[in-house]
C-alpha cells in the first residue's frame, strides 16, 4: 500500500493550494459575473447606438481586463499544482479528473482567449455585430470554464462514474455522464455561477455608489446601479435556491460535512437547524457532550434541508465515527476495518498476479471488490481522523448563510432607491454600497472553506485521504514555494488593486 | 467507430493530439520571442508599446495552448503528469513562475499606479521570453536524455536529484535544445512583428526587425546543428518484448528511418523556416512568419513524436530504465481515451474559429493610433 506521507509536508501542500485558490477566487467570480453584465450593456449599446452605453461598456470592460489577468495567472498555478504537489492524486484519479480539465482548456479557454482580444481591441477592427458576438463568447467561455472545473471539483466531493482497477491500482472512469451530471456538480455550478453574479453586481454597485457620492459620472453610475440591482436581486434569490440544493446534495453525499457545519454531535430525528450558535473551545467528539452552545435553532428545519422531511433522521458526527446500529449506520471505525481489508487484498492481488497464482488473485480481487468503497478509510490512523475541523466548518457555513440571506435585502433597497431616483437623499445607503464588495467576497471565501475544509481528511471523498494524495517531497521545498507564491500573489494583488482604484478614479472616457 | 478503436491506437492517437498541441505552442512561442526582443530592437517608448500591443493580441492564445497542452497530458497520460510535475518539482515551479509574470505584464505595464513600474513588467516579459522558453526546451530535451527517478509498484515517484528537475539544465543536449528554442523564438518574434506592425508606423523599425530575424536565426543554427547531430547519434530507451526497457544505440535515428514521414516533416520544417527567414531578412516580404511558423510546427511535431512511437520510452528513467514511461504504461484507460476522442472531434471547429478571428483581427495592422488609446497595453 502507498505509505502515508510526512504530515508537515502535506499541511504545507494544503496551505499552498488554499493560498492559490483563495487568491484565484478573488478574481474569478468577478470575471464570471461581470462578463454577463458587460455583454448585456454591450448589447444595449449595439442596439441603441447610444454613446453613453458604449462608454459604460468600455469602462466596465477595462476593469474586467485588469481583473482577468490576475485570474489567469493564478489559474495556471492551480492546474499545475495538481501535478507538482499532488502527484499521487494525479496518477490515482487522473484518468477521471484530467478529462474535465482538458475539456475546459479546449472548449472554454480557447473561446475565452480568442474572443477576449476581439472584445477588448475590436472596436475599430471588426464589424459591430462580430464585436458584440465576441463579447458574448467571452461570457460563454468564462462560464464554460467554470462548468468544467466545478465538475472536476464536484467529482472530488462525490466520486461518481468510476471504479477501482486493481491492475493499475487507480480509479478509472466508467461513466462520463454520471460525472458531468452528478447532482453535486449541478448544484455546485449553479450555486457558484449565481453567487458570482451577486458579487459582480456588488462590484458594480460599489464603484457606482462611489461615483454618486462624489457627484461624478452620474448617468453612467445610475444606469449601472439599476442594472446591477436587478442582476443582484434575481441572482441572490437564485443563490438561496441553489444553496438549498447544495445543502441537500451535501446531506446526501457528504453527511459528515453537514454534521460538522451544524455542530451536530449526535444524530436526531426532526433535527433543528442552528441559526446562530457558538462552538465550545474545548469540544471533543469523544465526549458525548454538545459541541455548540447559545444556540438559536429553527425547529426541524435541518431534517427538512437534509432529507426533505421534517421528521427524518439526520446523522451526527459521533454516529458516523463510531456507528449507529439503530439507524443502520457504519462508523469510520468499522469502515477502517473494511478499508484495511481492501488495501491488504489489493497487495495480495498484485503479488499473486506477479507470482502467477491466478486463483489466489481472483480470491483477493473478490475481497477487494467487497470492501473497495471504503478503501480510503484503510489509511486513517484512528476513527476521529474522519472528522473535519468542526469550528471552522461551523462558523464558515453560518456566516456564509447569514450574509447570503442579507444580500437580496440589500439589492431590493438599491433597486427601490434607483427606481425612485432618490440617491441624493440616501447617501448612507451609497456609503454602504461602496463597501458591498467586501461582504460579497467574504461570503465566497466562506463557501469554499465549507466545501474544502468540510470534506477533510479526503482529497476524494471516502477513497483517498490528502496524506496519501500528495507528492513525496521535502516539506522545505513546499514551504519555500508557499512563501514564494505568497509574496508574488500579494505583490500582484496590491498592484491590481492600485491599478483598479486608479482606473476607477479616472472613470470612463468623457463623451 | 471511435468506440471500436484498439486501445493501442487510442494511445498513439492521443500522443499525436498532445504533440500537435505542443507543436502549436512552440510555433506560438513567437510571443515569447517578441517579448525578449523588446529589450534589444525598439529604440523609443512608442516602439516598445507597438511591440507590446502587437504581441498582446496573441499572448493569451499562447498561454491557453500551454494550459491545454498540460490538460491534455493530464487527461491522456496522467502518469507522465504525476511523474514529471511531482518529480521535477523545481523545474516546473520555475516555468510556472515565468508564466505568472507574463500573465499580468501586458495588462499592468502601461497602467498608472501599477506598483512596480512599466520597466519591471517589461523585465517580467523578458524573463518569460528567455528563461521560460529555455526551461521548456530543457524539459523537452529530457524526453530524449531521460531523468533520474524511480517508480514503485504503485507508481509513486521518487526523484533522485535534490535539484528536483533543475539538474536537466546541466545536460548539454537539453541546454542546447533550450537555447535553440530561445533564439528560434526570437527569430519568429521578429518575423511576426514585421508582419503585424504597420510598416509605415516607425521609420526604420522594419529594417531592424529584418536584421533581428537574420541574426537570431544565425545564432540559433549552431544549437540546432548540435541537437540534430546528437539526436541522430544518441542512445535511446527502447521497449522490448514483455515491456522491458533497455538502452539501444542510435534509437532516434532508427525511429526516423522507421517512420519516413518524420524525416520528411523535419526536412520540410527546416526548409520552411529557412525560407521564411530568407523572405523576412533579405526581401521586402512581410509573410515570412507564415512559413517560419508552419515550419516550426512541423519541427516541433517531429521532435515530440520521435521519442514516443516505435517502441520508445518517451519519458525515460536514467536511474531505473524499467521505470521509464511509454505511451502504453502512462496512459489513461481505454474508456477515458475513447470519451476524450469524441471530445477531440470538436478540435477542427475550435481551430476554425481561431483562424477566423486571427484573420479578422489581422485586417488592420498595429500602428501608433493603437498604442495611444486608453485600452492600450
Amino acid at each position: 500500500m502507498i505509505e502515508n506521507l510526512d504530515p508537515t509536508m502535506v499541511d504545507w501542500a494544503r496551505a499552498q493550494f488554499a493560498l492559490t485558490a483563495m487568491y484565484h477566487w478573488i478574481f474569478v467570480p468577478l470575471t464570471l459575473g461581470l462578463t454577463w453584465f458587460i455583454a448585456y450593456c454591450h448589447t444595449i449599446s449595439y442596439r441603441t447606438g447610444n454613446e453613453e452605453w458604449k462608454r459604460l461598456t468600455r469602462f466596465w470592460m477595462r476593469l474586467f481586463a485588469v481583473n482577468f489577468a490576475v485570474g489567469v495567472a493564478t489559474g495556471i498555478i492551480l492546474e499545475f499544482e495538481f501535478g507538482t504537489n499532488w502527484s499521487n492524486y494525479s496518477w490515482m484519479v487522473g484518468d477521471i479528473f484530467g478529462a474535465p480539465l482538458a475539456i475546459e482548456g479546449l472548449f472554454a479557454f480557447f473561446l475565452e482567449s480568442t474572443f477576449f482580444a476581439v472584445m477588448f481591441f475590436g472596436w475599430d477592427r471588426v464589424s459591430r455585430r462580430f464585436h458584440l458576438v465576441s463579447t458574448w463568447m467571452v461570457a460563454l467561455g468564462s462560464n464554460l470554464s467554470a462548468v468544467w472545473i466545478l465538475v472536476a471539483n464536484a467529482w472530488m466531493q462525490h466520486p461518481a462514474g468510476q471504479e477501482f482497477n486493481p491492475d493499475t491500482a487507480r480509479f478509472e472512469m466508467n461513466s462520463f455522464r454520471d460525472i458531468v451530471f452528478s447532482p453535486v456538480a449541478v448544484a455546485k455550478f449553479t450555486h457558484t455561477a449565481s453567487s458570482s453574479m451577486v458579487l459582480s453586481a456588488f462590484f458594480v454597485i460599489s464603484v457606482s455608489s462611489w461615483y454618486l457620492l462624489k457627484g461624478r459620472h452620474r448617468t453612467m453610475a445610475r444606469r449601472s446601479i439599476v442594472l446591477a440591482s436587478v442582476f443582484c436581486l434575481l441572482s441572490s434569490l437564485f443563490v438561496i435556491f441553489t444553496g438549498d440544493q447544495s445543502a441537500y446534495a451535501v446531506a446526501q453525499k457528504q453527511p459528515m460535512k453537514l454534521a460538522a457545519c451544524e455542530g451536530l454531535l449526535r444524530g436526531q430525528t426532526g433535527a433543528d437547524l442552528i441559526a446562530i450558535g457558538v462552538v465550545k473551545d474545548d469540544h471533543d467528539i469523544r465526549d458525548d457532550k454538545q459541541v455548540t452552545r447559545l444556540n438559536i435553532g429553527i425547529p426541524e428545519l435541518l431534517s427538512y434541508l437534509a432529507n426533505r422531511n421534517f421528521k427524518s433522521f439526520v446523522p451526527g458526527v459521533r454516529d458516523m465515527v463510531y456507528g449507529n446500529p439503530e439507524q443502520n449506520l457504519l462508523g469510520a471505525k468499522q469502515k477502517m476495518v473494511k478499508g484495511r481489508t481492501a488495501l491488504a487484498a489489493l497487495a495480495a492481488y498484485r503479488s499473486d498476479r506477479q507470482a502467477g497464482d491466478e486463483a489466489g488473485a481472483a480470491a483477493a480481487r473478490d475481497t477487494l471488490r467487497a470492501n473497495q468503497d471504503y478503501i480510503g478509510y484503510g489509511y486513517l490512523e484512528k476513527p476521529e481522523d474522519a472528522v473535519p475541523p468542526i469550528a471552522l466548518s461551523f462558523y464558515s457555513f453560518h456566516f456564509m448563510v447569514i450574509l447570503g440571506t442579507l444580500f437580496p435585502v440589500v439589492s431590493v433597497l438599491f433597486l427601490l432607491v434607483a427606481w425612485r431616483n432618490t440617491f441624493e437623499k440616501h447617501r448612507g445607503l451609497l456609503r454602504v454600497g461602496t463597501i458591498l464588495l467586501i461582504p460579497g467576497m467574504i461570503a465566497h471565501w466562506l463557501g469554499w472553506i465549507v466545501a474544502e475544509v468540510g470534506r477533510q481528511p479526503w482529497a476524494i471523498q471516502d477513497l483517498l485521504p490528502v496524506n496519501v494524495a500528495a507528492t513525496r517531497l521535502s516539506s522545505g521545498s513546499v514551504r519555500a514555494t508557499f512563501f514564494l507564491f505568497l509574496f508574488l500573489f500579494t505583490v500582484l494583488l496590491i498592484a491590481e488593486v492600485g491599478i483598479m482604484l486608479k482606473q476607477i478614479s479616472i472613470g470612463p472616457e468623457e463623451g | 467507430m471511435i468506440g471500436s478503436l484498439e486501445y493501442s491506437t487510442l494511445q498513439g492517437l492521443w500522443w499525436l493530439l498532445c504533440s500537435i498541441v505542443g507543436a502549436l505552442f512552440l510555433c506560438l512561442n513567437f510571443v515569447q520571442g517578441g517579448q525578449s526582443l523588446l529589450w534589444t530592437v525598439p529604440r523609443t517608448a512608442e516602439e516598445k508599446s507597438l511591440f507590446v500591443n502587437s504581441l498582446g493580441l496573441k499572448w493569451e492564445l499562447t498561454f491557453t495552448t500551454l494550459v491545454t497542452f498540460g490538460g491534455a497530458l493530464f487527461a491522456a497520460f496522467p502518469l507522465f503528469y504525476a511523474t514529471s510535475f511531482g518529480g521535477a518539482y523545481w523545474m516546473w515551479i520555475l516555468i510556472l513562475f515565468t508564466f505568472i509574470l507574463q500573465a499580468v505584464s501586458y495588462e499592468f505595464r502601461n497602467k498608472p499606479r501599477n506598483l512596480l513600474g512599466g520597466r519591471t513588467y517589461e523585465l517580467f516579459m523578458l524573463i518569460n521570453g528567455t528563461l521560460g522558453v529555455l526551461l521548456i526546451g530543457t524539459v523537452v530535451g529530457t524526453f530524449f536524455t531521460g531523468s533520474e527517478f524511480t517508480l514503485d509498484q504503485y507508481n509513486v515517484v521518487a526523484w533522485v536529484s535534490p535539484l528536483r528537475g533543475i539538474e536537466a539544465v546541466f545536460e548539454p543536449f537539453n541546454l542546447g535544445l533550450g537555447l535553440f528554442m530561445v533564439f528560434h523564438a526570437r527569430t519568429l518574434g521578429a518575423m511576426y512583428l514585421l508582419n503585424n506592425l504597420d510598416p509605415g508606423s516607425q521609420g526604420d523599425l522594419a529594417d531592424r526587425l529584418r536584421r533581428a530575424t537574420g541574426i537570431n536565426f544565425i545564432v540559433s543554427l549552431p544549437f540546432l546543428m548540435y541537437v540534430l547531430v546528437r539526436l541522430l547519434l544518441m542512445k535511446g530507451h527502447e521497449v522490448r518484448a514483455e515491456g522491458a526497457i533497455v538502452l539501444a544505440p542510435h534509437k532516434y535515428l532508427d525511429n526516423l528511418l522507421a517512420h519516413p514521414v518524420l524525416p520528411v516533416m523535419l526536412a520540410a520544417g527546416l526548409a520552411l523556416v529557412a525560407w521564411g527567414v530568407g523572405k523576412s531578412a533579405r526581401s521586402a516580404s512581410l509573410r515570412g512568419i507564415w512559413f517560419g511558423g508552419f515550419g516550426t510546427f512541423l519541427i516541433g511535431l517531429t521532435l515530440l513524436l520521435l521519442p514516443a512511437y516505435h517502441n520508445t520510452a518517451f519519458y525515460p528513467s536514467r536511474t531505473d530504465p524499467a521505470s521509464g514511461l511509454t505511451i502504453f504504461n502512462a496512459s489513461s484507460s481505454r474508456f477515458t481515451l475513447t470519451v476524450m476522442t469524441y471530445v477531440a472531434l470538436f478540435i477542427p471547429l475550435i481551430l476554425a474559429y481561431i483562424a477566423y478571428v486571427w484573420r479578422a483581427m489581422a485586417g488592420k495592422r498595429v500602428g501608433v493610433d493603437d498604442v495611444r488609446n486608453e485600452e492600450a497595453y
